[in-house]
């Protein structure tokens, strides 16, 4: 598919590095060329040097050839204008931008007709309601739905005091007391697929599907502790805070935002009236102490310096607070990032990105394409959702009489109303919906690739 | 340097150039040439042998390759290749010094056209083909086939880009379309459908198959080896134009075709470098024609001699259909001129470069406004759009390369004590990939009297000359192979 990728920042390498390893025909515009150039040499792409908005730079990408269109440049208006000029070309092509001040969030909505957009995305607003949904369950370091959200794939730090520690996978039914299946682990940096004899060991990352209904007993059997969170200190005013402030705002939690720019503040302020906005620096411990760290439910470092935020969030780990959620921009260095204790790692980025990435799969496959897809431990698996349709393979037929790919786990069956944590006597027909994780190498774009 | 990756891939280029190799066998056997195919035979045998244990050795690499990594493969595959290329010309005896082989076939891969056989009738049929073969690998780039067939590292193939900079002459290389894949896929077809144009061309004025073939692949090569004793001299007037209009087609940069066939006509006719190259052979043409006044018995002869000849040259082919040594001195220094120049970059002439010429000339030009207004800030333009001044200071650090070699060559080969001409001309000639110089090492003659120090010293510029001199330097250079 031929793609054109306008604004080669954070977001847009990224991209071109998820998506040049898909087999897709990618051109990147720029108007600085030596981050284009950096580009070409590290990916087999094509550049373009120029403002992406002008009509001549889009046409000499080859917009009127494009199947679809990121822009991802630092300003929103840019983007938008890219996407109409664009489709002024090309009235075929799709176009997503990036549209990230909130002052046009609504409009947006409104007005994509006009603006030519398939797809806005803001990965601050996403990032927000990540973290969100991580605070309603402290104890899980990652959370992702399938199935309409009946369904997670949810993340576990295997620690020395859980319960978990030294158990294999067989005698974790007894513990857990409910239906849950282990589709990836996370051991010193590597993912690799368990069968029922793993021993689990310390500083393991389990990723564990269950459906949504259980996750409370989950944590309840693990020893994890489950109340409810009620105090939050929000390190950083940038907008992931502002989004993450402003959901929080009615859901009786209460928020401390500390932020080191007086004029921000002031501005904050006005924007979120039930927040309590701090002047000051985020990165003094007497200030944290002070603003009572060590008494508060969770820490979120969000501030715009990624060292910072680890920082911050280790003296968080330090200080006991039991849930710590750090914003990352970078996640070049996951070996590394995997032996600190930052709690959960969120990147907008990396958020964003799986979204195109979803999109631009089931554009090139429209029938028996994804339903979602998530990245999970480390980008080193995949879990993807299918709907099982006549096409299908093996309807019908026990799990454990099917021969799989190797790394590839079948880790959940809903039909209808119901959700199923497969066995081997567990099987699928036409209509349901199947979650797949694969750590392989090979990728997973339809449900039949999964069989031998 | 990661030597595993650079060793796999040397492998790989041998298994294409020993599977190249094939047809030269079966020729051999279709012709009786018994020694001739029992050389191939065993040459095809080495490569492989060579080829296997190269990616055995290297198993298990790792596909971290960056520049260095880029640049030096190409300048070792190159010699390799031809190491290994001359295999069948020294293992039959045909050309009996291994010195002299290894100069034959680098002046093959090279596109050079430089002979040091003084009877080029008397070769088998095998080996005339394997040499006229060599011409058509090496101009559009073995290492570019080998992108356009397979994909060399997996995904993140980026690196390729250095392959295709290093391999494609030119001071701006680009691809056409997003896929390194697809883009040598594009110039590879386009480079076999011109070739099969100018095949049946060829058969049309009734030559022999094999001869039409030998000669389709010198002229796409812009190599210049021919079947024949007094190159393309003996062939009829239609069939030496045929060559002429061929030779200046492969003269053009291949990006042109593509857009021609993508229908965007308007950027063709307005590409600045085509313009300098045909309002240049076009120059040429006249001037030569005006010069050789009562040379030739016609005027249409003449125009016709003068055609070839600076076609032949200005794409740095080397054929010749007279003695143009004997032509006189203004028309010889318009020739001395045009191996300079060479043709466009793109294509699969060598040279200088039309492109670079005219990027010299216009940063030149803005040098010498800056002198009047010293405040002056300005863009080099080509084609409309400016060019970055990384890739300016790149041209003029070439042109310095370009002298110098140009130089140590000329005063390295003086000491075989032949005329300032000859030794100018022969280090011009096979620096620029064109073949046939002046004097001694002119059209009539060939480069067999050059001690073999003088030819290892040519040998190393026609490397340098095909690949653009840096390749073939940064292998002299220590922090090549020094560890990060």
């Amino acid at each position: 598919m031929k793609i054109i990728i306008a604004g080669d920042g954070k977001m847009g390498a990224t991209l071109t590095r998820q998506l040049s390893a898909e087999k897709d025909d990618l051109t990147l515009i720029d108007s600085n060329p030596n981050v284009l150039e950096s580009s070409e040499e590290r990916y087999d792409v094509m550049v373009v040097t120029g403002n992406c908005a002008s009509k001549d730079v889009l046409i000499q990408a080859g917009a009127r050839e494009a199947d679809l269109l990121i822009a991802a440049t630092g300003a929103d208006e840019v983007n938008l204008l890219c996407c109409m000029t664009a489709h002024s070309l090309n009235s075929g092509i799709h176009t997503i931008a990036r549209v990230r001040n909130p002052e046009y969030t609504d409009q947006i909505y409104e007005m994509s007709e006009m603006f030519a957009l398939s797809m806005a995305v803001n990965p601050e607003k996403h990032a927000a309601a990540e973290v969100a949904r991580l605070l309603r369950y402290p104890g899980f370091l990652k959370r992702d739905t399938f199935a309409r959200s009946r369904v997670e794939i949810v993340e576990l730090r295997i620690d020395g005091k859980s319960k978990l520690c030294n158990v294999a996978l067989n005698d974790m039914p007894g513990i857990v007391k409910c239906r849950i299946l282990v589709c990836a682990v996370l051991r010193s940096g590597k993912a690799v697929a368990p069968d029922g004899n793993f021993v689990l060991r310390e500083g393991d990352r389990i990723f564990v599907t269950a459906s949504t209904g259980t996750l409370t007993l989950l944590l309840k059997n693990l020893g994890v502790i489950t109340h409810k969170v009620k105090r939050v200190i929000l390190c950083g005013g940038g907008r992931v805070s502002y989004y993450l402030a402003k959901q929080l705002e009615g859901t009786g939690i209460s928020v401390q935002l500390i932020e080191r720019d007086r004029d921000r503040c002031e501005h904050l302020a006005a924007l979120l009236p039930e927040t309590c906005i701090i002047h000051g620096d985020a990165s003094s411990q007497f200030l944290l102490e002070s603003e009572g760290i060590s008494e508060c439910d969770a820490l979120v470092t969000m501030t715009g310096l990624d060292e910072l935020n680890m920082v911050i969030s280790l003296y968080g780990t330090g200080c006991g607070v039991p849930q710590v959620i750090t914003k990352l921009g970078r996640m070049d260095n996951t070996n590394i990032l995997g032996n600190l204790e930052l709690g959960s790692v969120i990147s907008p980025k990396e958020l964003c990105c799986n979204t195109i990435v979803r999109y631009v799969r089931a554009m090139k496959n429209q029938t028996g394409a994804a339903l979602t897809m998530h990245t999970i431990a480390d980008g080193q698996a995949e879990a993807v959702e299918f709907q099982v349709d006549e096409g299908t393979l093996h309807c019908g037929e026990p799990l454990k009489s099917i021969s799989l790919k190797k790394g590839v786990l079948v880790a959940c069956i809903s039909k209808g109303a119901r959700e199923e944590i497969p066995n081997g006597e567990s099987f699928f027909q036409r209509g349901d919906t199947v979650i797949i994780v694969t750590s392989g190498e090979k990728r997973i774009y339809q449900l039949n690739d999964i069989f031998e | 340097m990661n030597y595993r990756m650079m060793g796999r891939f040397v492998g790989k280029i041998l298994t294409v150039e020993g599977v190249f190799m094939v047809p030269a066998l079966l020729i051999s056997l279709w012709e009786r040439e018994y020694t001739a195919a029992w050389a191939f035979w065993w040459s095809i045998a080495i490569t492989f042998v060579i080829s296997l244990l190269l990616t055995w050795l290297c198993r298990g690499s790792k596909n971290k390759f960056y520049a260095k990594e880029g640049l030096a493969c190409v300048g070792i595959s190159w010699i390799v290749i031809s190491l290994l290329g001359c295999l069948p010309f020294y293992i039959s005896g045909e050309i009996p010094g291994f010195i002299d082989a290894f100069f034959e076939i680098v002046s093959g891969f090279t596109t050079t056209g430089a002979s040091v056989l003084p009877a080029v009738e008397e070769l088998s049929k095998g080996i005339l083909y394997w040499r006229s073969f060599s011409h058509w690998l090496g101009g559009m780039g073995v290492l570019v086939f080998l992108l356009a067939i397979s994909s060399v590292s997996g995904s993140d193939n980026g690196f390729t880009m250095h392959l295709l900079r290093a391999e494609s002459p030119g001071p701006n290389v680009g691809k056409l379309v997003p896929r390194m894949k697809k883009t040598a896929g594009i110039l590879y077809i386009l480079y076999i459908l011109l070739t099969v144009a100018n095949v049946l061309f060829l058969l049309a004025g009734k030559m022999s198959l094999f001869e039409a073939v030998c000669t389709a692949f010198g002229t796409a090569g812009t190599g210049g080896f021919g079947v024949k004793n007094d190159s393309i001299a003996g062939y009829s007037p239609y069939l030496q134009n045929v060559c002429t209009v061929f030779m200046l087609l492969f003269g053009v940069n291949f990006s042109c075709y593509y857009l021609l066939l993508i229908r965007q006509f308007k950027n063709v006719f307005r590409d600045e470098e085509l313009r300098m190259y045909l309002g240049i052979v076009a120059g040429s043409i006249l001037l030569i024609t005006l010069n050789l006044r009562g040379f030739y018995d016609t005027l249409g002869e003449t125009v016709r001699h003068a055609a070839f000849q600076v076609a032949s040259i200005v794409t740095t082919t080397g054929y010749a259909t007279t003695d143009f040594d004997l032509w006189p001195g203004f028309s010889k220094a318009i020739l001395l001129a045009l191996m300079v120049i060479g043709a466009s970059a793109g294509s699969t002439g060598g040279g200088f470069k039309c492109g670079r010429a005219l990027l010299v000339l216009k940063s030149l030009h803005r040098s010498v406004r800056q002198v009047v207004h010293p405040q002056k800030i300005e863009a080099v333009r080509l084609n409309g759009s400016p060019i970055g001044e990384k890739v300016l200071q790149n041209t003029n650090a070439y042109l310095a390369a370009y002298v110098i070699i140009t130089g140590v060559s000329f005063l390295l080969v003086s000491l075989d004590g032949f005329s300032i001409t000859t030794n100018f001309s022969a280090v011009l000639a096979c620096f620029n990939n064109i073949g046939p110089g002046f004097e001694a090492v002119g059209p009539s003659c060939n480069f067999g009297a050059y001690s073999a120090f003088s030819k290892l010293v040519l040998i190393a510029d026609m490397l340098a000359g095909r690949l653009e001199i840096f390749p073939i330097l940064i292998l002299f250079s220590r922090t090549t192979w020094r560890h990060r």
